[in-house]
C-alpha cells in the first residue's frame, strides 16, 4: 500500500523557494517518474518525500496518515541513492540486512528475506563481498535488494543509473521496470533523461524550476503537451518550434511539429541538408535555410540518402502539429 | 615509475638519501650498543673495559626498572584511552552543524601549540597546586579537604596532563575523518531505521577505524618517551611512582653519569618498544589495508 499525496508542498531554503507549494497524488503502485532540467528541484521533492528535508509548508500523507512529522524511518519508505551509499565495511549480505537488523527481525527471517532478495537480483554469488569489489552494475543491484527486503510502501529512486554506462543503463531499466511488474509498488523515480521517464513510467510529473509543468502518463505528454516546455523536453530529437508568418499561418503564435511527424520528399518546407545521422532504422536530417528555424530536425524512417548540401523538400503532417499561444501554452 | 628502465633510475637516484638515513639512523644506534657493553661513567675516569652483559643485568635487575615499565604501559594506555574516546566524542559534536564551530574548533586544537614543559607546568602549578590551583580552590568552595594530585596520584596526574595535550591531535585527526564521511551514507542508514546511536555504532565508528589506528599509532611512538611532563612536575617521584623507561635512562646517564647502564636502558627501551609496535599492528594493523 502505498498511496502518497501532497498538499501545498513548499520548500524554502534561507529566502530562496526551491519549490513554490505544489500538489500531486501519487497512487498506489503507480510507477511515477520526476522529470526536469538540472536544478529543477526534482531531488529536493523526492526528498521532502522521504523525509530528509523538512517541508517548509503543507503537508505529505502516505496512505491518508499524515507524515509531515514523521522521521524518514517510519514513513515506510526505501530510498535507492544516485552514489548507492553502500555501507563500504560491510558485506552485501550485511549491507541487504541492515535494515531488518535495524528492525530487530530475527534471524531466520532476516536470512530468507536477504537470500530472496538476492536470488531475485543475481547476487547470490557475491553475498560475501564487499561494495569495493562489485562492478557498479552489482552495487546498484545491491542497492535495489536493501531497499526490497524492507517491504516498503513505496520505493524512491534518485538518478539511481546516472553512474552506469549506457549498455547497462538500458539493462538496468529494464529490470527495475521488471522488479515493479512483480512487486506491484508504489514506485518514485528521479530522472533527468527523458528516455527512461517515457520508457519507465505510468505517469510523468515534468518539474521546471520547482513547478509542476504538465502530469500525465508518457502518450498523453507526447501527444497533447500543455506547454511549449513539456513539448520540447518530451520526445527525442526534440521537437521544432517554428514562429513567426508560418505559424500566424496556422493562427497561433508558435507551431511545434516532431521530426518524426515530417515527411521528406515533397511539400511546401524547402532547405538545404546539414549533418544526417545514420542510425539504421532512421535517419535524422538537420535541415537549414528553410526560413522558419534555424535548424529543422526531420527523422525518415530507414535509409534515405541525402548528402550534406542537397537541397530537400519536406511535409509536416497537419494533424500532428501543435499550436501554441503567446504564453506558450498550447491551442487546442 | 613502471618501467624496468625508470625503476632502476629511481633506485639510483634515492640512494644518497637512503644511505644518509641509515647513517643517521645506525650510527648513534650502534654507538648506543657499543656503550652498553662498557663499564663506562663519567665519575670514574680511566679505562672503558668491556664488560659484556653486564649494564643489562644490572640495569634489568633494578627495582626501578619493572615499576618503569608498568608506568610506561600505563601511561601510554590511559593516554590512549583518554584521547581516543575523547576524541571521537569531540570529533562527533565537532562535526554538528552549530553556531560557532569555527571558534570552537580553533579553541580545541590550540592546547596542541602550547610546549610541553609550559603546560605542565601550567597544570601543576596553576591547577593541581594543593595550595593555590584552582582545583584546591574548587574544593575549597565545596568545602573538601585539597586534594595534592601530585603526590596522591603522580601518575593519574600526569596523565592527565598529557592526554590533554594529546586530545586536540586526536580530535583534529577524527575530525577531518568523520568530515569525509559521506552523507549519503548516514541518510542511507536514517532511511534504514538506524537510530542516531545506530548511525553512531555501525556506520560512523567503522569510517574512524583507519583514522583511530593512525592516531593510536603515531601517539604510542610519541608517549613511550614522554619526559618533559614527568621531569617538570613530578621528578619521577614521589619515590619512582611516576618514572617511566625514558626517565629511568635519564636518571642513569644524567644523574649518575653512568653512560654505559643508561646505553643498556636505551637498547631495553627500543626493544620494548618494538614488542609494543609489533602487538600493535598485530591488533589493529589490518585496519591500514585498504
Ligand atoms: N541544501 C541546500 N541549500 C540551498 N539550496 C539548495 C540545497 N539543496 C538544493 N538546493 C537548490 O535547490 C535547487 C534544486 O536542487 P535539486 O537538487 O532538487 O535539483 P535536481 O532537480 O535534483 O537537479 P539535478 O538533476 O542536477 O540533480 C537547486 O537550485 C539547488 O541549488
Ligand atoms: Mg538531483
Amino acid at each position: 500500500m502505498g498511496r502518497i499525496t501532497l498538499e501545498k508542498v513548499q520548500k524554502k531554503f534561507g529566502e530562496t523557494e526551491v519549490i513554490p507549494p505544489l500538489d500531486l497524488t501519487i497512487e498506489d503502485g503507480e510507477f511515477v517518474v520526476f522529470v526536469g532540467p538540472s536544478g529543477c528541484g526534482k531531488s529536493t521533492l523526492l526528498r521532502l518525500i522521504a523525509g530528509l528535508e523538512d517541508v517548509s509548508g503543507g503537508d505529505i500523507k502516505i496512505d491518508g496518515t499524515p507524515a509531515t512529522d514523521l522521521p524518514p524511518a517510519k514513513r515506510r519508505l526505501a530510498m535507492v541513492f544516485q552514489s548507492y551509499a553502500l555501507y563500504p565495511h560491510m558485506t552485501v549480505r550485511k549491507n541487504i540486512a541492515f535494515p531488518l537488523k535495524m528492525a530487530g527481525m530475527d534471524e531466520a527471517e532476516k536470512t530468507r528475506r536477504v537470500e530472496r532478495a538476492a536470488e531475485v537480483l543475481n547476487l547470490t554469488n557475491f553475498l560475501d563481498r564487499r561494495p569495493g569489489q562489485l562492478s557498479g552494475g552489482q552495487r546498484q543491484r545491491v542497492a535495489i535488494g536493501r531497499a526490497i527486503v524492507r517491504e516498503p510502501a513505496a520505493f524512491l529512486f534518485d538518478e539511481p543509473l546516472s553512474n552506469l554506462d549506457a549498455a547497462l543503463r538500458v539493462g538496468m531499466r529494464l529490470e527495475i521496470s521488471e522488479l515493479h511488474e512483480r512487486l506491484k509498488t508504489t514506485m518514485i523515480y528521479v530522472t533527468h533523461d527523458q528516455v527512461e521517464a517515457m520508457t519507465m513510467a505510468d505517469k510523468i510529473v515534468v518539474l521546471r524550476a520547482g513547478h509542476i509543468e504538465q502530469v500525465g502518463s508518457p502518450l498523453d505528454l507526447y501527444r497533447t503537451p500543455r506547454n511549449r516546455f513539456v513539448a520540447e523536453f518530451i520526445g527525442s530529437p526534440k521537437m521544432n518550434v517554428i514562429d513567426g508568418e508560418e505559424a500566424a499561418h496556422r493562427d497561433a503564435h508558435a507551431i511545434g511539429i516532431r521530426p518524426e511527424h515530417i515527411d521528406v520528399g515533397e511539400g511546401q518546407w524547402e532547405g538545404r541538408v546539414g549533418v544526417s545521422e545514420h542510425l539504421g532504422s532512421d535517419t535524422l536530417f538537420h535541415v537549414h535555410d528553410t526560413g522558419l528555424a534555424d535548424v529543422i530536425t526531420v527523422r525518415a524512417p530507414g535509409e534515405v540518402n541525402y548528402k550534406s548540401g542537397d537541397a530537400i523538400r519536406l511535409s509536416p503532417q497537419t494533424d500532428k502539429i501543435h499550436r501554441f499561444d503567446d504564453k506558450g501554452l498550447r491551442i487546442a | 615509475m613502471a618501467t624496468q628502465h625508470s625503476r632502476a633510475a629511481a633506485r639510483f637516484m634515492i640512494a644518497p638519501s637512503v644511505v644518509l638515513l641509515l647513517a643517521w639512523m645506525l650510527i648513534p644506534l650502534g654507538m648506543t650498543i657499543w656503550f652498553s657493553l662498557l663499564r663506562y661513567n663519567l665519575l670514574m675516569p680511566g679505562e672503558n673495559p668491556f664488560v659484556g652483559f653486564e649494564n643489562y643485568s644490572y640495569f634489568l635487575s633494578d627495582p626501578a626498572f619493572q615499576t618503569a615499565v608498568i608506568n610506561t604501559l600505563l601511561l601510554v594506555g590511559g593516554v590512549l584511552l583518554i584521547t581516543v574516546c575523547g576524541g571521537i566524542g569531540l570529533a562527533v559534536l565537532l562535526d554538528q552543524p552549530m553556531w560557532g564551530t569555527g571558534i570552537v574548533r580553533i579553541m580545541v586544537i590550540s592546547p596542541f601549540f602550547v610546549m610541553p614543559t609550559v603546560s605542565a607546568l601550567v597544570w601543576k602549578n596553576m591547577f593541581m597546586n594543593p595550595v593555590n590551583g584552582l582545583f584546591a580552590y574548587v574544593a575549597d568552595v565545596l568545602g573538601l579537604p585539597a586534594y595534592d594530585f601530585l603526590t596522591a596520584a603522580p601518575l593519574a596526574s600526569i596523565i592527565g596532563i598529557v592526554s590533554w595535550q594529546w586530545l586536540p591531535f586526536a580530535t583534529l585527526i577524527l575530525l577531518t575523518a568523520m568530515q569525509s564521511l559521506d552523507s549519503e551514507q548516514l541518510e542511507a542508514a536514517e532511511m534504514d531505521g538506524a537510530s542516531s546511536w545506530s548511525r553512531f555504532y555501525y556506520i560512523k565508528l567503522p569510517h574512524l577505524a583507519r583514522a583511530i589506528t593512525v592516531v593510536i599509532l603515531i601517539q604510542t611512538i610519541f608517549l613511550l618517551s614522554i619526559f618533559a611532563e614527568i621531569y617538570v612536575t613530578t621528578a619521577g617521584g614521589p619515590g619512582n611512582a611516576s618514572i617511566n623507561l625514558t626517565y629511568l635512562v635519564f636518571q642513569e646517564s644524567l644523574q649518575r653519569y653512568d653512560v654505559g647502564t643508561a646505553s643498556a636502558g636505551g637498547v631495553v627501551a627500543i626493544i620494548l618498544a618494538n614488542i609494543v609496535a609489533i602487538f600493535l599492528m598485530r591488533m589493529i594493523g589490518k585496519n591500514l589495508d585498504a
